[in-house]
């Protein structure tokens, strides 16, 4: 009878934890995600899906404000030289490995050496020449040049930290097996990983920062179906779900009432969606053709209208968010008339038949534009066939290949434009076969030009100016027209305290974000 | 049942798997799309050499027959490669996930066979009755309708309209540092609706292939003489009739059993189940070549496994095959 008792008691509450879900103790925060990460060491891998948990696995030298400033992190002090040519990271004392062993300047210098070698963006170490190491805590970074991207470049989305003695054991670093069990100094050490299901991380209780983190747990679940996902966020399985971009998920998701549904936290990400043209085409070498497109397109109509609000208009090629974009650029508002003469000016008064591609994803930021597109061009004589591209690899080969004429594609900032921007405008950058170079094939010397000065020039001021004097170039020449910031939004449950909402959003450590009960 | 029949059965199914390696290897080939330019898109473009070295890693750059032959001579030894996506040995990925499927699969063919052969015995014993009428609606029905729908729609009432089941998932990650019993409880709970919705399908079949053949049991000589002695109607419905009938069932439930597993393909992408169909689903959009074919060759392996044992019981359950 005891045991019948007991056994009743068991399944009563198995039953009502089924029925309704509990939050275990308060202290575990699960984040839904439809983004599928390879492995979890951000040092060898961009992307949203690995940044995510590397950042709370990794510490790196410094972490970024709200406003775009630097605060210390593993380096509790940082001096640039006089000239540019030297970086000195004072690290700091009391920080460990999870496995217990100390971070020293050995790792630090291990790091970056590494992310150079291995990293997909060359241009954030490029300059890098030797890191000497004069003590355990003191790390002195050596440039070929100038480098005022640097220190972004030393956030924890981009430089993690990793331990020497983990993965300088001679193999290669983009397939090391400690990257899908890694070890780092980060607020949260990995307990689990199963590939495309789940990462669990547990709070490290030897965290460098004292009191921090607060959450004793944080779990990724990969829901690749975005419609079972947001059944989780709304019934409570689910406490946050960042770079949401659907219209209709951010409206369905701002009605729950225990949720809270918020646009910061992308503004380093600078993730933009936009029509890019292969300018070495017949067609579409003649810029008058380019621009004829871009006034007979209605940014506003897209933005307004088919994003139904929750996107923003982006109208160059540097994120309006950031404090280098230029104001003045020039916006190309519709003007079908102008559109026409244009065209007409260029030789094709008769119009001209063209193909538009579009990396497959979401359907209301690419595939929706791509046959907005179709009606809208019409108009101009511009008769489009839209070729979709059954996944990735097929658009990659084309677009990559510069077998397409039209392309509609997102590419990101990734915070400093030396990391994001400059790679789809430098002459340099026209790569045959590889996605996100200059596919666009754009060549103008001037623009190379001036890259190359804003990459070394230290002085904040300048460095803008040359920023929106290329700006205002490449918005003349339009290899690019931009469209819309892709509308990355993040819906939490509004007990969570300190949601992530920085220049880097959730590709940063959470160690202050808490529950409020 | 004789030994030299049991090794011919094991050497075709061998012979099988070997065509099936191959096949495998050579359509996958076909299909457009450079892994190394996923995986340098995964990791946020890449140069020309980097794609080269990604080729060089994982042996692209060898012909075609190379790497066939290189394949096949690992996978002789149990060796199905590393994901060219997580770089984890393929062996890893599937042992993580062919313990759901199983259990999708196992439920399903259990809950198909139990109600379908319920439904079509208690169909059959009133061949014009409603029941009957009903069943045969209903095989219908449940036979034309996609996996995927039913999914979608038992989806949408079990979520908006009653929210009483989980609607994607095997766990809920919550309970994850509960007791086993309660763990126990939140899997079945959480496989209630993917094992019907994969059940739906084949149920149907099962019942009328059962009201079928216990249709014909039913009008045999030994139904009426059982009748004539006065045994019950339950005993002569599932004794007498049913173990008769069973023959052909047992047959179809040995084949289904392949498209149960390709039916798990669907119902796992739908319900988020962490099977090996939605590792194979993904698979094929990220150009993972090793583990696509690793889950092919897992699943083909308990296809012609689950053939092999069907011959085999149905040599059991059948007297007069038994010396053959």
């Amino acid at each position: 009878m005891k045991h019948m008792t007991r056994l009743l008691g068991a399944v009563s509450l198995a039953v009502t934890s089924l029925a309704a879900p509990v939050f275990a103790d308060g202290g575990t925060l699960v984040i839904a995600s439809t983004q599928v990460p390879r492995h979890l060491n951000g040092a060898v891998q961009s992307g949203i899906a690995t940044a995510v948990p590397s950042t709370q696995i990794f510490a790196s030298p410094l972490r970024y404000d709200e406003n775009w400033e630097p605060q210390p992190y593993l380096a509790e002090s940082w001096e640039v030289s006089e000239d540019g040519l030297s970086v000195t990271l004072n690290l700091v004392q009391n920080a460990t490995f999870h496995d217990g062993k100390p971070v020293t300047s050995e790792d630090v210098a291990f790091s970056i050496m590494t992310t150079k070698e291995n990293h997909p963006f060359k241009s954030m170490f490029a300059p890098v020449d030797t890191i000497e190491t004069p003590d355990a805590h003191t790390a002195v970074i050596k440039l070929s040049q100038p480098h005022p991207a640097l220190l972004l470049a030393l956030s924890p989305a981009l430089a993690p930290v990793l331990p020497k003695h983990v993965f300088g054991d001679g193999q290669d670093a983009k397939s090391h097996p400690a990257n899908s069990a890694p070890v780092g100094s980060g607020p949260f050490m990995l307990e689990e990983f199963t590939p495309g299901e789940a990462v669990v991380m547990k709070k490290n209780p030897n965290f460098f920062i004292d009191g921090r983190p607060k959450l004793d747990e944080i779990i990724i679940r990969i829901i690749k179906d975005p419609s079972a996902l947001l059944i989780a966020m709304e019934n409570g399985e689910a406490d946050m779900y960042p770079f949401m971009a659907g219209s209709q998920e951010i409206k369905r998701l701002e009605k729950a009432e225990h949720l809270g549904v918020t646009t910061d936290g992308y503004a380093a990400v600078g993730p933009i969606n936009w029509l890019a043209f292969n300018t070495a085409s017949e067609k579409l070498s003649d810029v008058r053709v380019r621009q004829a497109i871009a006034y007979a397109v209605d940014r506003e109509f897209i933005t307004k209208a088919l994003h139904r609000g929750v996107s923003a208009p982006q109208r160059g090629p540097i994120i309006e968010s950031s404090p280098f974009f230029d104001e003045s650029i020039p916006s190309y508002d519709v003007d079908l008339d102008k559109a026409k003469a244009l065209m007409a000016e260029a030789g094709f008064a008769d119009g001209m038949d063209l193909t538009i591609d579009y990396i497959p994803g979401p359907k209301e930021q690419q595939q929706s534009l791509a046959e907005y597109m179709k009606s809208q061009l019409k108009k101009i004589g511009i008769n489009v066939t839209v070729r979709a591209a059954p996944d990735f690899p097929t658009w990659a080969g084309r677009v990559g290949g510069h077998d397409f004429e039209l392309s509609m594609d997102v590419v990101f900032n990734w915070g400093d434009p030396v990391i994001g921007v400059h790679r789809t405008y430098l002459s340099s950058n026209i790569r045959q076969g590889v996605i996100w170079s200059n596919t666009q094939q754009y060549a103008n010397e001037k623009v190379d030009e001036i890259l190359n000065a804003a990459a070394v020039e230290a002085d904040p001021a300048k460095r803008k100016a040359l920023y929106a004097e290329f700006q205002q170039m490449v918005a003349a020449d339009l290899p690019i027209y931009w469209i819309n910031a892709l509308p990355y939004h993040t819906a939490y449950d509004k007990k969570l305290q300190n949601v992530p909402t920085g220049i880097w959003g959730t590709m940063h450590p959470m160690d202050q974000v808490s529950w409020s009960e | 049942m004789n030994t030299s029949y049991i090794l011919r059965r094991l050497f075709y199914g061998l012979l099988l798997m070997l065509g099936v390696v191959v096949l495998n290897f050579l359509l996958i080939r076909l299909a457009p799309g450079d892994p190394a330019v996923v995986i340098a898109g995964e990791m946020g473009g890449a140069t020309e050499e980097m794609l080269e070295s990604i080729r060089e890693e994982y042996g692209l750059n060898k012909p075609v027959l190379t790497q066939l032959g290189i394949y096949i001579a690992n996978v002789a030894q149990f060796d199905l490669g590393e994901s060219f996506f997580f770089n984890q040995p393929v062996t890893t990925l599937i042992g993580h996930r062919i313990g759901p499927t199983i259990l999708l699969v196992i439920t399903a063919q259990l809950l198909s066979i139990v109600l379908g052969v319920f439904l079509g015995v208690i169909a059959a014993r009133k061949p014009n009755g409603p029941m009957s009428a009903f069943v045969s609606v209903f095989a219908t029905i449940g036979y034309a309708v996609p996996v995927f729908w039913t999914g979608i729609m038992l989806i949408i009432l079990f979520a908006s309209v009653v929210p009483i089941f989980p609607v994607e998932g095997m766990q809920s990650v919550k309970l994850r540092d509960a007791g086993f019993f309660v763990k126990a409880l939140d899997v079945l709970h959480h496989l209630i609706l993917p094992a019907f919705t994969l059940a739906i399908i084949y149920l149907a079949q099962y019942a009328r292939l059962s009201r079928a053949s216990m249709l014909e049991v039913l009008g045999s000589d030994y139904i009426r003489t059982a009748r004539a002695k006065g045994a019950s109607e339950g005993s002569v419905l599932f004794k007498h009739a049913l173990r008769n009938a069973a023959l052909p069932i047992l047959t179809v439930a040995g084949l289904q059993f392949g498209n149960l597993i390709s039916g798990a393909l669907l119902v796992e992408t739908v319900f988020n189940w962490p099977g090996m169909g939605r590792l194979a689903f993904d698979s094929i959009l990220r150009r993972d070549y090793p583990t696509i074919m690793g889950v092919l060759f897992f699943a083909s392996f308990m296809v012609v496994v689950a053939n092999i044992l069907t011959d085999l019981s149905y040599r059991l359950a059948d007297p007069r095959l038994r010396g053959r």
